[in-house]
């Protein structure tokens, strides 16, 4: 029964031969031409050097990798203070309506990345939708300055991701055991103990998921930061569009590049551990009811 | 048994594998001859009329086919990466001529068979980067400056700094253009520096001007300065000439100015690559583009002045009423300074662009 144990490798190679030709080689070609030194008219002149690594660490650039992760990490932590409660109701909602909830959750997503972002100017600014609601309703004052701000960068992050993170925070809480809920009243603990102790504990891998999915999506972006952020804020993604596309200097772009897909290695790690620890907890707590 | 279900599987695999490559070669083949064309041209979107490929045939009996960049990085990006193969001219701003001749990726002129050569402005062969158009024609040519809301501003500006330390009732309604170059230009010349400067000393003092400028911008803008003036969100922008008449043709209120520290002037250009194969039909090309009609085509529709005497003496008096910018003369246009390749220095304008953008 040999040819059992074959199909499935077959079955997987047009996967596998996806990944090595659009993801792995592309990260190793990133990997080496952060090692290279950059030439004059663009491109790469083949000489070692450590020096784009090094550069990366320049108190300028670690700046404005703060500020990414910043901006990447507040949006991450409202992201998930929305999502949870919105994936919450879903699961409360009669089973045969969460399919549709579901789906207007991600509705959104069936309209490009570029017209949604576009779509938060047309809100916020000085003329725009906001300002005019303000104004018909009474308000005499300056136009407010909306756009082009953190939070402008931040509501546009946390718009265009939120239906990952409610995705990821259902799947989480639909999984969720009923009768672990009333053992936990059962033993004496009212709502919010239990909410805090049993449900939250054990919705901790969605959240994980989630809120890693939305982290590392924004920490890279450059869009948004330069349409709502009007180009004041500078993000990482930013910094290595530039390089390539305005400075000219692919190694260091890459060496920036390469520490964007170190950033998200840990990250996933960091994210599969919990994940693990939490199962475990699962299994124990499913055992004991 | 086992073995022969196993073979089977693996055979019509390697069928399968088989009739990919054969489908995989004849959609090759298809892309390679389906369409033979004389001339592969790469030219930003929109830039040339939309018939060119019609009426060039009708004119000499060649196909072209036009493909398309969205800048000069990347079209000079796969010029690098192929040597120059696969095209056989291509539209590029000149310090990436400038480059593109450094890396002896052009073909010199071959001025015999572009006869009309001759109506350039005379400016207009004794640019900088190449003087008598040894290897590239310029196609359009203008200059940056302020573009702003006549109807809204209390003092017409004159002065970069303007834009740089704007008067109260402009604080935050000014924007400046994102892309480097002229983003430092902007710095530079306020201080009275060449658009070219290269001593780290004068960059840097560029560089503090527009951080504390950036305190009262609303945005770096390339794309779409013109809109935020007709809309009123921004009263005085950072601009290029023609984009500015853009904005012009929704609110007759937008004016433009050359602030009285000077500007810079840019050129974007044409260039035949050494690797053509086909550099007769290729010098007939830029022959025929520089035809008074059908230069004078960009002028009129994309609003950018032309180096071409004998197409913009052809042009409706009526446009450069409603588009002042467009009577800037030939001599006029020249006094300012070009924008030249900055080599090495380059890279000391990236970083100053990153430390603009990423103060606070």
């Amino acid at each position: 029964m040999t040819h059992r144990a074959s199909h499935p490798n077959l079955l997987v190679l047009p996967a596998v031969a996806w990944l090595v030709v659009f993801m792995l080689i592309p990260c190793l070609m990133v990997l080496f031409y952060a090692f290279l030194t950059r030439g004059i008219y663009g491109g790469v002149d083949y000489i070692f050097t450590f020096e784009n690594l090094a550069r990366v660490f320049d108190p300028l650039y670690a700046k404005i990798f703060l500020t990414s992760a910043r901006i990447a990490g507040l949006a991450t932590l409202l992201a998930i203070l929305i999502a949870y409660p919105a994936a919450y109701a879903i699961c409360l909602a009669p089973k045969k309506w969460q399919p549709v909830l579901l789906f207007f959750a991600v509705l959104p997503f069936w309209s490009n990345y570029l017209i949604r972002t576009y779509a938060w100017i047309v809100l916020l600014n000085r003329e725009g939708l906001v300002n005019n609601l303000l104004k018909s309703l009474g308000y005499t004052g300056e136009p407010l300055s909306l756009l082009y701000s953190e939070g402008a960068v931040i509501t546009g992050l946390v718009y265009n991701y939120l239906p990952f993170v409610i995705l990821a925070i259902y799947s989480s809480l639909s999984r969720l055991n009923p009768e672990l809920l009333e053992a936990s009243r059962d033993l004496g603990a009212n709502a919010l103990t239990t909410f805090w102790r049993v449900t939250l504990r054990l919705t901790m891998p969605g959240i994980a998921a989630g809120g890693v999915f939305i982290f590392v999506l924004s920490i890279g972006n450059f869009v948004t930061p330069a349409v709502l952020g009007g180009g004041r804020f500078q993000m990482i993604g930013n910094v290595v569009y530039d390089q390539f596309l305005t400075a000219n200097d692919w190694p260091f772009g890459a060496a920036l590049g390469m520490a964007l897909i170190v950033i998200m290695i840990v990250l996933l790690l960091l994210q599969a551990r919990l994940t693990a620890h939490f199962a475990g907890e699962r299994r124990e707590a499913n055992d004991g009811a | 048994m086992t073995s022969a279900i196993v073979s089977t599987h693996a055979g019509a695999w390697r069928k399968a594998a088989k009739w990919a490559s054969v489908a995989i070669g004849a959609v090759v083949l298809q892309a390679g001859t389906a369409f033979s064309a004389d001339l592969v041209i790469s030219n930003w979107a929109g830039y040339m009329a939309p018939d060119i490929a019609e009426s060039f045939k009708a004119a000499t009996g060649l196909e072209i086919e036009v493909v398309n960049h969205a800048t000069n990085e990347e079209i000079m990006g796969k010029l690098m990466a192929s040597q120059g193969k696969g095209f056989d001219i291509v539209f590029v701003s000149s310090p990436f001529a400038e480059i593109l001749n450094y890396q002896g990726l052009v073909e010199p002129l071959d001025k015999a068979a572009v006869p009309n050569l001759a109506n350039l402005y005379p400016e207009a062969a004794a640019l900088a980067y190449d003087p008598g158009n040894a290897y590239s024609v310029p196609y359009t040519w203008g200059t940056t400056g302020l573009c702003y809301r006549s109807d809204v501003v209390k003092t017409t500006p004159d002065s970069w700094l303007n834009l740089l330390q704007p008067s109260d009732d402009l604080k935050g309604k000014v924007t400046m253009l994102a892309t480097d170059r002229w983003l430092m230009a902007a710095g530079l010349l306020a201080k009275g520096y060449s658009v070219n400067e290269t001593d780290p000393a004068k960059i840097d003092e560029a560089k503090a001007l527009l951080i504390e400028a950036k305190k009262t911008l609303l945005a770096y803008d390339d794309t779409t300065f013109y809109s935020k003036l007709v809309s009123g969100e921004a009263s005085l922008v950072h601009a290029w000439d023609g984009w500015c008449n853009y904005g012009i043709t929704e609110n007759k209120d937008i004016k433009f100015v050359v602030p009285k520290e000077g500007s810079d002037l840019w050129v974007d250009t044409i260039v035949v690559l050494k690797s053509s194969e086909k550099k007769d039909a290729a010098m007939k090309f830029i022959n025929f583009i520089l035809d008074a009609k059908n230069h004078a085509w960009a002028a009129q529709n994309i609003l950018y002045k032309v180096p071409n005497k004998a197409a913009m003496e052809s042009l409706d008096p009526a446009l450069s009423q409603q588009y002042p910018n467009m009577a800037m003369s030939a001599a006029e246009l020249a006094k300012y300074e070009l924008l030249r390749d900055l080599g090495a220095a380059q890279r000391d304008y990236s970083r100053a662009v990153s430390e603009i953008k990423a103060a606070n």
